[in-house]
């Protein structure tokens, strides 16, 4: 495979692109190894550590009233709560729900997209719909879908996706309604391959590119917008930290515990902006009309 | 008088580095020249022969990657390789005017014709704004545009091609630069037009004011265009000068191999002894076909435009038939419609269906759907102008070929049995089945599409400007191709074209379409020798270089 060494070879040249790998490399190691990195069950209250100050050594009581030595490396909150440990766990809810929202905005998105660029009759019908969700301001639309479905993680994750669905339509549509005109699909046309296989195999793969690229963007939105949830008390049950649930807790305290909101944000913001460069990584390394001519 | 016997333009053994890991060192190596004020040189070789990178190192508009090694290259006494950017800026324009190939993509959209023209002189004259749009008026009238208050107001989009091509050389021309650097200007253009504007560059080359009469260098593929224009002749290949001399002495008495084979690649005009007739009812046949596209206004009233109007056509087995006409003839359509690509507005569209046993039926297809169309998609294929994009990319060339054989049935295995062999028949080895189209070249590339057309054992075969996108020499060995698989298969060929050279030689009968009708049909020998029709022979006295 030729073709992948040397598209890898120039993505890791591409400074952007490694930095979101690292970056993204470090929070899925977190994510992952969350249990093992000194942390105790995030939703576990000890109320002798009420408001404790980050950095401090302790024992922490368990629920199964166990106790074991702990370091608050982020303190604790009003609950008693540790506050590092949300954090890690928190970390694995948002890069599921940044993956999964991708994941379906993309799917979703790509089929619709190739069935109005392809088919005629169905263009009009679908992109006027399309137009008519894209009018909705996506977090109003998400609070409303979350508030009729109930609060879990995946009618979470399709509230988030129902609004980047659109976008995501627009450009497979765009794509299609040229790569249609392409001599090759013409060709296999001409070769009697059934439409559904000229869309799978002919289409598909080579608009393939601008949709990993526009899918890194969905995940850094649906991160952002699954905190705003949280945030907003809308978001996952609150037993499942999250970030967005953990600064929304620490909001109260701000002023005397800056901590609870500062450090989830921490995570954050480098989330965010590892994802999205990687998409910018992407895009120029995969996107000729975007690549610049190096010198 | 010792400045007029100085030469304009010397170019001394001029290198041009590749960067590292190319197929070459270099892309211009060693290449010597000078052009005399009034004189055209004609740099004439295939793609990838450095010819374009040459003209752009004289422009002083190189490529980052591309590094101009040793060697000078000296505009009237001034060497450009050592010129401060600033310098080459001025020298642009006033010194050196430039004419490249597209000029749709040369202008700017945006901004009207008159504008266009005007900004090369407010950036280097002095002069005011009356004098300005005189100047403007003046140098389009001497382009030949016609009603140019009209021209000067337009946008590049509302001008033919040939109409922009005038702009883009009255730009090129309004300072009098002492060189004019053409790089494929009528390569994008029908041959009549070709024709005009190789004549606007000679009458302008003649009287560029003052009796200061500019030199010419012109990049050019084409020997029919060598033929028209040049008075000396530069052959590339590969970066290197082949062959340096009069128009006369290269074309006439060659003396490196490399000229002598472009030469002999170029088809001659004149069509090779008629074949036998063919037998037996047509295979393929369009009854008064037609194509109407409508497009309505934001009024609701609709306008018609007759891409094609009744064109009738036939194909036998054993039998190639040309379509040529210049764009926007309506070719194309009828061959789309043939295949049924597009749905046709009128007319029926007949292809022989065998209905088991010996009788065969000719079928109206005119009106099936893709569905009902598809079991009988295997008898008629279709091979397309530009090998870059007739094949998928990110589809192995044996995953492309077999396709076809798939869909009418053959299991995996017999579908890549065949495509090994139809892989030797077009002269590929069959190992390439496991490679990406792109690790080849553009007539391999179009000899995977014939045999991608082939595998699916087709009765007919429709080639779309199937050799317009390549080189002379590529071009030469896929007509020959095209004529054994045809002798072998007996298939039926329908060969659209606008060359009119190559329908000469491959094409037992042609038909001449002009604006979606067909003004002239016979076969080749007598269509060629005697043509009727007034179109016919303008398209003929187009052809370029008729001299050899």
């Amino acid at each position: 495979m030729q073709v992948w060494q040397l598209l890898s070879q120039r993505l890791w040249r591409n400074s952007a692109f490694r930095f979101g790998v690292l970056v993204l490399g470090v929070l899925l190691a977190l994510a992952a190894l969350a249990p093992f990195l000194g942390t105790v069950d995030p939703a576990a209250m000890d109320s002798a550590h009420i408001n404790t100050a980050a950095g401090v050594r302790g024992e922490f009581a368990q629920l199964d009233g166990t106790v074991v030595a702990h370091t608050f490396w982020m303190g604790a909150d009003n609950f008693g709560r540790d506050i590092f440990s949300r954090v890690l766990y928190g970390t694995r809810t948002s890069l599921l729900v940044a993956a999964f929202t991708a994941a379906v905005a993309i799917g979703v998105g790509a089929l619709l997209g190739m069935l109005a660029g392809y088919f005629r009759a169905v263009d009009a019908v679908l992109m006027r719909f399309m137009d008519g969700l894209m009018a909705i301001p996506a977090i109003l639309l998400a609070i409303a879908l979350v508030a009729a479905l109930g609060a879990q993680l995946w009618t979470v994750v399709v509230a988030i996706a129902i609004p980047e669905i659109p976008r995501v339509t627009r450009l497979v549509r765009a794509m299609v309604l040229t790569l249609r005109e392409e001599p090759f699909v013409e060709a296999a046309r001409a070769l009697a391959t059934p439409t559904p296989v000229i869309l799978w195999r002919h289409i598909l793969p080579n608009a393939m590119a601008p949709l990993i690229v526009q899918g890194t963007f969905v995940a850094a939105s649906a991160v952002l917008t699954e905190a705003i949830l949280s945030f907003l008390g809308l978001g996952l049950p609150a037993d499942i930290p999250t970030w967005g649930n953990i600064m929304a807790e620490g909001r109260v305290q701000f002023t005397q515990y800056p901590g609870n909101v500062l450090f989830p944000a921490l995570f954050l913001v480098p989330t965010v902006l590892a994802i999205n460069l990687l998409g910018d990584g992407l895009r120029d390394v995969l996107d000729p009309k975007f690549s610049k001519r190096t010198s | 008088m010792s400045e007029s016997i100085s030469p304009v333009l010397v170019i001394d053994r001029l290198h041009v580095a590749l960067p590292p890991g190319s197929d070459r060192p270099f892309a211009v190596e060693d290449i010597s020249l000078s052009i005399h004020p009034g004189k055209t040189l004609c740099v004439v070789g295939e793609s990838g022969s450095g010819k374009s990178v040459m003209a752009t190192a004289v422009m002083g508009l190189l490529a980052r990657e591309l590094q101009p090694g040793p060697g000078r290259i000296v505009l009237q006494g001034e060497s450009l390789l050592e010129a401060s950017d600033q310098r080459l800026r001025a020298l642009r324009g006033q010194a050196m005017g430039m004419v490249f190939q597209e000029p749709m993509t040369a202008l700017n959209p945006v901004m009207t014709c008159g504008d266009q023209v005007d900004e090369l002189l407010r950036q280097h004259t002095d002069w005011g704004a009356k004098r300005r749009s005189e100047a403007v008026l003046d140098i389009l009238r001497r382009v030949k545009l016609p009603e140019p208050e009209r021209m000067v107001r337009s946008y590049p989009h509302q001008l033919s091609g040939g109409q922009r091509q005038r702009i883009v050389i009255a730009m090129a021309v309004i300072l009098q630069p002492a060189l004019l650097i053409c790089d494929e200007p009528t390569t994008a253009l029908d041959v009549t037009t070709q024709k005009e504007i190789l004549r606007l560059i000679e009458e302008l080359q003649a009287d560029l004011s003052g009796g200061h009469r500019c030199a010419v260098l012109f990049i050019t593929h084409d020997m029919g265009v060598v033929a028209e224009i040049a008075d000396e002749v530069l052959v590339m290949h590969q970066g290197r000068a082949v062959e340096y001399g009069t128009r006369e002495a290269v074309l006439q008495s060659p003396q490196a191999d490399y000229t002598k084979m472009l030469l002999a690649a170029v088809p001659s005009m004149t069509p090779p002894p008629p074949r036998p007739a063919p037998l037996g009812a047509p295979l393929l046949r369009g009854q008064d076909v037609s194509k109407t596209y409508s497009a309505r206004d934001w009024l609701g009233r609709s306008r018609l435009t007759h891409a094609l109007k009744a064109a009738s056509v036939a194909v036998s087995a054993g039998e190639t038939v040309g379509i040529v006409g210049e764009s926007g003839s309506g070719k194309s359509t009828l061959a789309r419609c043939l295949i049924r690509l597009i749905d046709p507005t009128g007319g029926q569209v007949l292809w022989r269906q065998n209905a088991g046993g010996e009788d065969d039926v000719l079928l109206d297809v005119a009106r099936f759907s893709e569905g009902r169309l598809r079991p009988l998609r295997s008898q008629v294929q279709v091979v397309f102008q530009d090998p870059n994009r007739s094949l998928n990319p990110r589809r192995k060339v044996g995953d492309s070929i077999i396709e076809g054989a798939m869909n009418f049935g053959a299991t995996r295995a017999e579908a890549m049995a065949l495509a090994a062999s139809l892989m030797g028949k077009v002269r590929l080895p069959a190992e390439g089945l496991l490679r990406y189209p792109s690790q080849f070249s553009g007539g391999q590339r179009q000899r995977i599409a014939i045999a991608r057309a082939l595998a699916c054992r087709p009765r007919v075969l429709v080639a779309d400007e199937a050799v317009s996108a390549l080189d002379v020499s590529v071009q030469a060995q896929i007509l020959k191709l095209l004529r054994e698989i045809q002798d072998e298969l007996g298939l039926g060929m329908l060969f659209i074209t606008h060359d009119l050279r190559v329908a000469a030689q491959l094409c037992d009968r042609v038909i001449v379409m002009h604006q979606g009708e067909i003004v002239e049909e016979g076969p080749t020998t007598a269509l060629y020798a005697r043509p009727q029709h007034d179109y016919t022979r303008r398209l003929f006295a187009a052809a370029p270089g008729a001299i050899f």
